[in-house]
């Protein structure tokens, strides 16, 4: 019968679709695979400042942050503009230190505590007194890896 | 013959899912990598009365910065940008350590090159309460890159490979990693930090 009809060919033929999900799928995959969840809502404005001699950060699930800087603009009638310490999600005070240590280390595989690094990521505006408290904190918890958080750059000036 | 065939699932949406869930990691993506510059602490002091061990005048490279992130370097005052040739110059050191007022020399164990001289260098940095946290790390990185630059020079001179070279040999060869050793034990890292001062609060 009509098994053999042949196609009318009238204008171009559609451009396949079909490879559409295969490319939009590789490039969801590569985001998959670098994305890093963002943990907590920073409640103080960081801008770390800029150094040469950077190294990377390796093992991210062995680092803890400890955020220090003015608090962001929405919190500011709150709490004013002095320097805070921020602890996870919440404001802490230097006091606390030592318990987020402990904390953080429960949920380190014990093998890996000593591997354990505390990265201090400091406003560049902020003084040194509060960062120096926070230091004397974590040595007293013996906390004694830690990491200034800094961006790369090529050049320092004065 | 009737062959059945299954009917073909339309993929048609499947475009649409994917880019929900693209645009969704997008979104919450971070593609900072963090870095910075990595430190120990000293250990906490066990005994407070205990006193420190007496260091030499001429062993310590001295730098100060103050409240009003001014910099002072064995008690003259300098900017940032020259503060990495003059660590540089002290750590080095003078190579019979018969300069007085140059650090000294220790008979020391270094692996490879055996027993040698080394300087016994400390560079003390001591900031005030009220330094700017941009200042203090603008110091550290010039006090370790002043070590690296050493280090790198060293090691050139030595082994005929930068630093960088040798970490990244030392993952597959055994000597790159004692040159590796034998670098660091001829320059210690040796910053020290002094409790800060609390002038002008």
């Amino acid at each position: 019968m009509s098994k053999f009809k042949k196609k009318k060919s009238n204008g171009q033929p559609p451009i396949s679709t079909a490879s559409l999900p295969d490319i939009v799928f590789m490039l969801l995959f590569f985001f998959m695979v670098t994305t890093v969840m963002r943990e907590v809502t920073l409640k103080v404005k960081v801008v770390t400042p800029l150094a040469t001699e950077v190294n990377k950060l390796e093992r991210k699930s062995l680092v803890s942050y400890i955020y220090i800087g003015e608090p962001i603009k929405a919190l500011q009638a709150q709490f004013g503009t002095a320097p805070r310490i921020q602890l996870n999600d919440a404001f802490a005070t230097q006091n606390d230190i030592v318990q987020f240590v402990e904390a953080e280390r429960e949920q380190t595989n014990p093998v890996e505590v000593p591997l354990m690094t505390f990265s201090l990521k400091v406003d560049k505006d902020s003084e040194m007194g509060i960062v120096t408290d926070v230091k004397q904190e974590l040595r007293k918890a013996n906390a004694l890896k830690i990491n200034y958080s800094t961006g790369k750059t090529d050049k320092i000036v004065d | 013959m009737s062959r059945r065939t299954a009917p073909e699932i339309n993929a048609g949406s499947m475009a649409d899912i994917a880019f929900l869930l693209l645009i969704f990691f997008l979104v919450t993506t971070t593609m900072d990598v963090d870095t910075g510059l990595t430190r120990r602490l000293p250990p906490p002091i066990e005994d407070p009365t205990e006193k420190p061990p007496e260091v030499r005048q001429r062993n310590v490279f001295q730098v100060l910065v103050n409240a009003n992130d001014d910099l002072l370097v064995e008690g003259e005052p300098m900017l940032v940008s020259s503060l990495r040739e003059e660590t540089k110059k002290f750590i080095v050191g003078d190579p019979t350590f018969r300069d007085e007022s140059m650090p000294e020399g220790r008979l020391t164990d270094v692996p490879i090159l055996g027993q040698m001289l080394v300087s016994k260098q400390i560079v003390s940095l001591q900031n005030d309460r009220g330094t700017s946290y941009d200042m203090y790390i603008k110091v550290q990185n010039e006090l370790v890159g002043a070590y690296n630059e050493v280090r790198d020079e060293y090691a050139l001179s030595k082994f005929g490979k930068t630093m960088k070279e040798l970490e990244r040999a030392s993952k597959v060869s055994e000597t790159a990693s004692l040159q590796i050793d034998a670098v660091r034990a001829v320059y210690p890292q040796r910053i020290s930090e002094a409790e800060p001062k609390n002038v002008g609060e």
